[in-house]
């Protein structure tokens, strides 16, 4: 018994060393100065005018996005969980299978789709309708984050709904539910852990994003992502970096916590 | 028949909305014009620029090798981690699995800020090394999490009946308990291997000048244009990926088909 | 006679070709508790889901009170489904899992609440209204997906395999449960089981079925007593089934023995199957019964003593309260109303054709 626990020790002092202590280094750079000193200045810093215009901007693009990706997602789920493919494994290799393809190209690639020239307006244009002009415009991030973020909302809600027991929806349609209420009061609430946790992997991720406003934004947009970004790989000012996180990290925390409420056994999980 | 239809037509749209980008790639690595934008024929000049350019070929050899080195790394620290979780009790696996989750639910430039900041104050030189020690960091708790629920799902007497049967604990958890939780050591360490090689922004934050893994040098390339090569590489490595799960889905198919 | 209930008519079902229900007719009167009852694969399960609505037979119609349902989806048919492993809905507590149904309804808030009262109360679980399903054992799940069902007041009861998932005291107990629902409620009962002894137990009608057919319908003794065919016979308690000659009416040659028996018809110098119940067989002292042989078997049962006799080059099983050590010298007999003559199948496919064609 002790030999077994024994294996355990060099995951868990990896993992004080590498995730505990450099979560408490950002603490110690967020809550001091240069001399050391303790200080909230850092973290007041959020309120300045620039930062929270990108941090206000970075939520509500992460917010329409993480809404857009569940509007095109559930759907999607319900289908393919209606179609009863056999092939569990299909459906996740369809939506994993293009992280294959470097995430930075994949991005890279909407500007060639979303240019004025580009692939799509001259589609646009083939079929007489206006084009699409929305490249190095919020639209273009929001678009961005939906489509790196969806299979992370695809995923745990199929999971969450192939987990529905078909008697379940069967009991509820002997009781007298028709399709809607069906959905509504069973389905639905089901799939909820499936939701959460999805809508969890895709609201942070595209929070703290830098990658994509830098790439479909034209760098103009700035997110909070890019300032926390460039406090560290420009400026070099890790205090204000580490400060400006700390702030995110709350938004993190809260998501963390209204997931753990509403997802108590860990059924979303997606991976 | 219309809303099968209608349903069909969804999935395509999702279907091309995830791939269109992919086929853009593809295109363009066929692009004779060095430009993104314009067409300018067909040629296969940038596969062969390719083979010659070498800071592209150090940068894929970089990824692969940090990939392969931190995946491995990481399912076996995972899985030793996982059979010790096993024992510990309640409060204390809850307390560690919280803890492994923290990478996972925690945003990547948060990941990528603490761990620079902390080779910063050890003192260490960002390089290869440092790299390799933040992507199994971010590694592990996929290898965790996909070894735990086979774990739990393993009937315990299996072992004890082993051991009854006089095996050695070393005997009886290789013949035994190991094979039952193989494929989640595997997908582990598919899913390690996946996360490693199309991680940018922790490596962004912890890696040092001078080396590059393929996508901190895409990340480079982007204010000066991309380099052809690179959609040709990147269409490669895609396709040599495309083939692989193509017979690795087909195998077990035949076997079956066989059976019947 | 009661009226007729449900009526299906030459249903027909097949799944990727293969043919689960064949030309099966079958009618269920009001008011009685009738049991589909066969080996895993049968039809019974998809018999039940067309009455249900969960599935539509390729072929064939379901009247119900005279009217056509065939196509009619579930939500709008007069019955209720107790669903196997029970599908309580998980996110529900006790109370609204029994309310579902009403408020789908529009009942008043009153009247559902006077309903939950009353269906705990009939399944034996006052105060668990609160609880959620997963805090429930597996016989109180079952009970609450009875009274779910139940309080939508339907002329039909579907129970498919209810108590399978328990265990056998819990299962016994909770058989007496049903009859004494069934009796209160005045309700159609229509239950799936493969148990022989469930069946026989609880139905006012047993209906036996194999690989798509129906084997025989009748009541509990006559499906014992008169088994139509070696299927019911062997699927129905043990028996020994023995190839024999019918010399003339009233008289069998079995094993080279002449018996004297009941039945009739059957021709003369006709090979057939007599079927006769181990408890049926009685053992006397050598040479003062009809066929010599000797005990090779014994297990002590409880209520009796079950032997192995070879007697006539076959090993006959007997079920008796009196004990023959092994080795025993014994003599068979059995009364001629305990022999039960049946054709024997000309082939495979007809040993599955149903008799009540």
């Amino acid at each position: 018994m002790n030999k077994k626990k024994m294996l355990g020790i060099p995951y868990f002092i990896w993992a004080a060393m590498f995730i505990l202590i450099p979560l408490f280094m950002v603490f110690y750079y967020g809550l001091t100065d240069k001399n050391g000193a303790f200080t909230l200045e850092n973290i007041a810093a959020m309120a300045l005018r620039g930062h929270a215009r990108s941090l206000w901007r970075a939520l509500y693009l992460s917010f329409a996005a993480t809404l857009l990706c569940l509007a095109l997602a559930y759907p999607l789920a319900m289908i393919l969980n209606s179609m009863n493919i056999k092939k569990h494994s299909f459906i996740v290799l369809i939506f994993i299978l293009p992280m294959w393809m470097n995430f930075l190209l994949r991005t890279l690639a909407w500007q060639t789709l979303l240019e004025k020239t580009g692939v799509i307006n001259s589609l646009l244009g083939l079929l007489h309708l206006p084009p699409l002009r929305i490249i190095n415009t919020p639209y273009a991030i929001m678009l961005g984050m939906v489509y790196n973020f969806l299979p992370f909302m695809v995923l745990p809600v199929y999971n969450s709904l192939e987990k529905i027991d078909r008697n379940i929806i069967n009991a509820a349609k002997d009781l007298g539910a028709n399709g809607w209420q069906v959905f509504v009061k069973v389905t639905l609430p089901l799939s909820l852990p499936g939701i959460i946790s999805g809508v969890t992997m895709v609201f942070i991720p595209a929070l703290t994003t830098f990658v994509i406003s830098k790439l479909l934004g034209g760098s103009k947009i700035l997110l909070i992502g890019n300032v926390v970004e460039e406090e560290f790989t420009q400026t070099s000012n890790w205090h204000l970096g580490s400060g400006l996180s700390m702030v995110l990290m709350v938004f993190i925390l809260v998501n963390m916590v209204l997931s753990a409420i509403f997802d108590k056994k860990g059924e979303g999980s997606a991976l | 028949m219309i809303k099968d239809t209608a349903k069909k037509i969804y999935i395509i749209l999702i279907i091309i909305f995830m791939y269109a980008p992919i086929a853009t790639l593809v295109a363009l690595s066929f692009n004779a014009s060095k430009t993104r934008s314009k067409w300018g024929g067909f040629t296969f000049k940038w596969y062969r620029e390719l083979m010659a350019n070498e800071e592209i070929l150090q940068a894929l050899m970089n990824t692969l090798l940090i990939a392969f080195a931190a995946s491995i790394i990481a399912t076996i620290i995972g899985t030793a981690a996982c059979i010790s979780i096993m024992g510990l009790n309640r409060k204390s696996r809850a307390i560690i699995l919280g803890i492994t989750n923290i990478p996972m639910l925690n945003a990547d430039i948060v990941t990528g800020i603490s761990l620079m900041l902390l080779f910063i104050s050890l003192g260490i030189k960002f390089g290869t090394g440092t790299i390799l020690l933040s992507h199994i960091t971010f590694c592990i708790p996929y290898v965790i999490l996909s070894v735990m629920p086979r774990m739990q799902r393993l009937n315990p007497y299996i072992y004890e009946a082993a051991l009854d049967l006089g095996a050695g604990p070393v005997y009886g958890f290789s013949k035994v308990v190991f094979p039952e939780i193989l494929p989640g050591i595997l997908s582990g360490f598919l899913m390690a291997f996946t996360m490693s090689l199309d991680d940018f922004i922790i490596t962004h934050f912890t890696k040092g000048a001078g080396v590059d893994t393929l996508s901190t040098k895409i990340y480079t390339e982007v204010k000066k244009g991309i380099k052809p090569e690179m959609y040709a590489l990147s269409t490669l490595i895609f396709i040599t990926v495309l083939v692989l799960l193509f017979l690795v889905n087909k195998a077990p198919l035949d076997k079956k088909e066989q059976a019947k | 006679m009661k009226k007729i209930l449900i009526d299906l008519k030459n249903i027909s079902k097949s799944y990727d070709g293969q043919m689960v229900l064949d030309d099966l007719n079958l009618y269920i009167r009001e008011n009685e508790f009738l049991t589909l009852l066969g080996p895993s694969g049968c039809g019974k399960t998809t018999t039940l889901r067309i009455m249900g609505g969960f599935e539509v037979p390729d072929r064939g119609r379901v009247l119900f009170d005279g009217r056509e349902i065939t196509s009619l989806p579930p939500n709008k048919r007069q019955l209720n489904t107790v669903f196997q492993k029970y599908a309580l809905f998980p996110h529900m507590t006790i109370a609204e899992n029994i309310a579902f149904g009403l408020k789908i309804k529009k009942k008043t808030k009153a009247y559902i609440e006077d309903k939950i009262q009353y269906a705990l109360k009939l399944v034996n679980l006052e105060g668990y209204g609160g609880r959620m399903p997963d805090s429930l054992s597996g016989g109180q799940q079952q009970r609450i997906a009875i009274a779910r069902a139940i309080v939508n007041e339907p002329k039909v009861l579907l129970l498919d395999e209810p108590l399978g998932a328990l265990d056998l005291k819990l299962r016994q107990d909770m058989q007496y449960e049903l009859i004494r629902l069934k009796n209160e409620l005045g309700i159609t009962f229509i239950y799936v089981t493969h148990d022989q002894e469930e069946a026989l137990t609880m139905s006012d009608t047993i209906v036996v079925m194999n690989q798509g057919y129906i084997q025989q319908i009748g009541s509990p003794e006559k499906i014992y007593n008169e088994p139509e065919n070696a299927f019911v016979a062997d699927f129905i308690g043990d028996s020994n089934i023995i190839s024999s000659l019918m010399v003339e009416d009233k008289l069998v040659e079995i094993l080279g023995t002449r018996f004297p028996c009941v039945d009739t018809g059957f021709g003369r110098k006709q090979p057939v199957d007599a079927v006769i119940r181990p408890e049926d067989v009685r053992l006397l002292p050598e040479g003062e019964g009809r066929i010599n042989g000797q005990v090779t078997h014994l297990i002590f049962k409880g209520v009796h003593y079950e032997m192995e006799v070879t007697a006539g080059g076959f090993e006959w099983l007997v079920h008796s309260t009196s004990m023959f050590p092994v080795g025993t010298k014994v003599a068979i007999d059995v009364d001629p109303f305990n022999i039960q003559i049946m054709n024997k199948p000309a082939s495979l496919d007809e040993e599955a054709v149903g008799v009540n064609e």
